[in-house]
């Protein structure tokens, strides 16, 4: 399969216009991304490329785009809404939770919303606490919506051109941080990445290691650190989806490696890793050596100023303390 | 608004009998539904419609079979006036498999896809950026279907409300909205939830025009839906209409009503849209003596099948409480719902592959 370096930002332009042109039903709304070509230039040049009938700019109206998405998937279309930040998603949590996630339920499957909300998030550009937080673990919470967290270039394409397939919300989060990085993508167009199927960035014996969105390369960087610092060979896994989620892959490494630690940006509370570590301890307790650690974002607001933001979401020497810990170091 | 000194021309006597009897049959189920709510066949809330009937069939009958309805949780009727099954929607309420929506909804969620009837909503103006999503989408394909959106007084003051208006006018959506002013936003009155109570100006500023109709008045509300339909579809024009009409029971079965008077609510009885619809349509020998009282029995009839049918349908059976979550594709696989609820381990429900 022949591959390309492409950065996320382009590996995500590419699966919008691979599905634009390969549905016509498929179309794009947003604050800024037509000629202002995308806040973050996700969706740079594809007004000019399909026209303002596909690529919507949109009024500042979180609530309401969302909405109207929820209403165009339902009657034939397949919406892509993009908001500026996960921050703002918080405006339209009315439409995303109570509508797009419990329309197709709450009618008796009479009807379906394949809709895709698109949204970036992340700490470490001095946003401060209104534009920096981590929040897969709010969508993760609602039954009905689907939740992805790509974390790099080639899954960041897979997995949006899957979720525009797929017939159910999909709440897609990107992570500014990754949009500059690069990686190798698949030239395929056809090429997509199935929600629920975890990836082993690393094999190892001694430890699994859970990292979610970008913390999935923090945890890659620290398990380089881990191997050649201090002989502990870890088990990297990006769960990739967190709804469906990969829960055997999870639990194979466990069983083999007999340890675990879960790495978020969010916060402590409710988050993914707490939720991840009660299935764990629940599935494969009888195998674990030591109770499962987390590494996630500080319990706070995001902070503007540069050193209390820094140390307000993991970076790798936490995940190599936390997983040091494990083994009584 | 039509001069009530010179009310609109009936529309021919086939569809009005049929105007006549839809309105019957929504105000027999409706009372029924609440002899049934208080018999505890009926759980959660309530919400009648019993006063509305002539703003419901009113803005049904404008519409054409493609166009897409979409209202609120006091839904029963708009789907009854599509066309649903009066047992399906007594079955709904009951929480039956047999129900609109399986028993999943109930009364604020009723949808029948097949008759275009697009949901009860139970967050207060949180159909409309949905509607303006269907118009959206007809825009795009183009069709010629348009969409009536139905919402209460108390929505208006939601900021969907305003988001919306604006981007129906600003995409030229081909959307009526229809806010069934019946004087409360639940137990606060017009005049306590909003500063300029003139609702069908509302939209003006944003690029909406407004009209105002009688939503007493079967036939008023039939003729300026009618018009503003015309408009959305025609002219790309998105259009506010306001029914003005009055509930002559409570916000829902759990409400004491202490927040009006029982004179207000006998004034506006005085003018109930089925009485003075079916006395119209003797004056001008469109029915005879009679007539109305055998549509009564007929819907009686209806109503008393509906609740036998209702009761006959089988409660969802438990294994089903995952079932619709989500659309089950061959991309999905792993764990998409985690069942906790018992001591045991269950991994819950898991896809394909």
């Amino acid at each position: 399969m022949s591959t390309t370096t492409k950065r996320t930002r382009e590996a995500l332009n590419d699966a919008l216009r691979e599905e634009m042109l390969r549905d016509e039903t498929v179309f794009l709304m947003g604050e800024d991304i037509g000629v202002f070509n995308g806040a973050f230039k996700v969706t740079n040049g594809l007004l000019k490329e399909f026209g303002e009938q596909r690529v919507r700019d949109t009024p500042i109206s979180e609530n309401t785009i969302v909405g109207m998405g929820v209403g165009a998937a339902m009657t034939g279309l397949r919406p892509v809404v993009e908001l500026m930040t996960i921050n703002f998603s918080l405006l339209a949590m009315d439409q995303i939770v109570n509508h797009a996630a419990s329309i197709h339920y709450m009618f008796g499957g009479q009807v379906k919303v394949p809709l895709v909300v698109r949204m970036p998030q992340g700490a470490g550009h001095q946003l401060g606490p209104t534009h920096s937080h981590s929040w897969e673990a709010l969508y993760l919470h609602a039954p009905g919506l689907l939740v992805a967290v790509p974390s790099t270039p080639a899954d960041a394409k897979g997995l949006l051109k899957s979720a525009i397939r797929d017939d159910n919300p999909v709440i897609f989060i990107e992570h500014e941080y990754l949009y500059g990085q690069r990686g190798e993508v698949p030239d395929d167009p056809d090429f997509t990445v199935d929600f629920g199927k975890a990836a082993i960035r690393r094999e190892g014996t001694d430890v699994t290691i859970v990292g979610i969105s970008r913390m999935a390369v923090t945890a890659a960087r620290a398990a380089e650190t881990l191997h050649s610092e201090h002989g502990i060979s870890a088990e990297v896994i990006d769960p990739r989806t967190l709804r469906p989620l990969d829960l055997d892959t999870i639990l194979d490494s466990v069983r083999k490696t007999n340890r675990c630690v879960i790495v978020e940006e969010g916060w402590p509370h409710g988050g993914v890793g707490a939720n991840l570590a009660a299935l764990i301890q629940e599935q494969a307790f009888d195998w674990l050596d030591a109770p499962i650690g987390r590494v996630t974002g500080a319990d706070v607001p995001m902070p503007y100023s540069k050193p209390l933001e820094q140390i307000a979401f993991p970076h790798e020497p936490q995940v190599v303390e936390a997983v040091r810990a494990l083994f009584g170091e | 608004m039509a001069d009530p000194a010179q009310p609109r021309s009936l529309p021919d006597p086939v569809a009005a009998r049929e105007w006549l009897q839809t309105m019957i049959l929504i105000r027999r189920f409706e009372e029924r539904a609440g002899e049934m709510y208080a018999k505890a066949k009926v759980g959660g809330f309530l919400h009648l419609a019993i006063g509305e009937e002539a703003a419901i069939v009113g803005c049904a009958r404008a519409l054409r079979e493609d166009d897409y309805l979409i209202s609120t949780y006091r839904s029963h009727g708009h789907t009854i006036a599509r066309g649903s099954d009066p047992n399906a929607v007594m079955a709904e309420l009951f929480g039956r498999e047999g129900g609109l929506c399986r028993g999943r909804g109930g009364s604020m969620h009723m949808f029948d896809l097949e008759h275009r009837f697009m949901g009860g909503y139970g967050i207060v103006g949180g159909n409309l950026p949905i509607a303006a999503g269907f118009g959206l989408a007809s825009d795009y394909l183009g069709t010629q279907d348009a969409t009536l959106c139905t919402f209460g007084d108390g929505a208006i003051n939601q900021g969907t409300f305003g988001e919306t208006m604006n981007l129906a006018a600003l995409w030229k959506l081909p959307v009526v909205f229809l806010v069934t002013n019946n004087q409360f936003g639940m137990g606060t009155a017009l005049e306590r939830h909003s500063a300029n109570t003139d609702l069908q100006e509302r939209g003006q500023s944003f690029g909406v025009p407004g009209m105002r109709c009688d939503g007493m008045d079967v036939v008023d509300t039939y003729e300026v839906c009618k018009e503003a339909l015309a408009i959305a579809r025609d002219e790309r024009q998105p259009v506010l209409v306001e029914a003005v009409t009055y509930r002559f029971r409570g916000h829902s079965m759990a409400d004491p009503e202490e927040y009006r008077t029982k004179e207000q609510v006998a004034e506006w009885r005085e003018r109930d849209p089925i009485v003075t619809f079916a006395d119209r349509l003797k004056a001008e020998g469109v029915i005879k003596d009679g007539d109305d009282e055998q549509m009564d029995a007929d819907a009686v009839a209806t109503v008393d099948a509906a609740v036998a049918f209702a009761d006959a349908s089988p409660f969802p059976a438990p294994e089903s409480l995952y079932d619709d979550i989500y659309v089950l594709g061959d991309q999905l696989q792993g764990w998409y719902s985690v069942d906790e609820r018992g001591a045991g381990v269950s991994r819950g429900e898991h896809l394909g592959k």
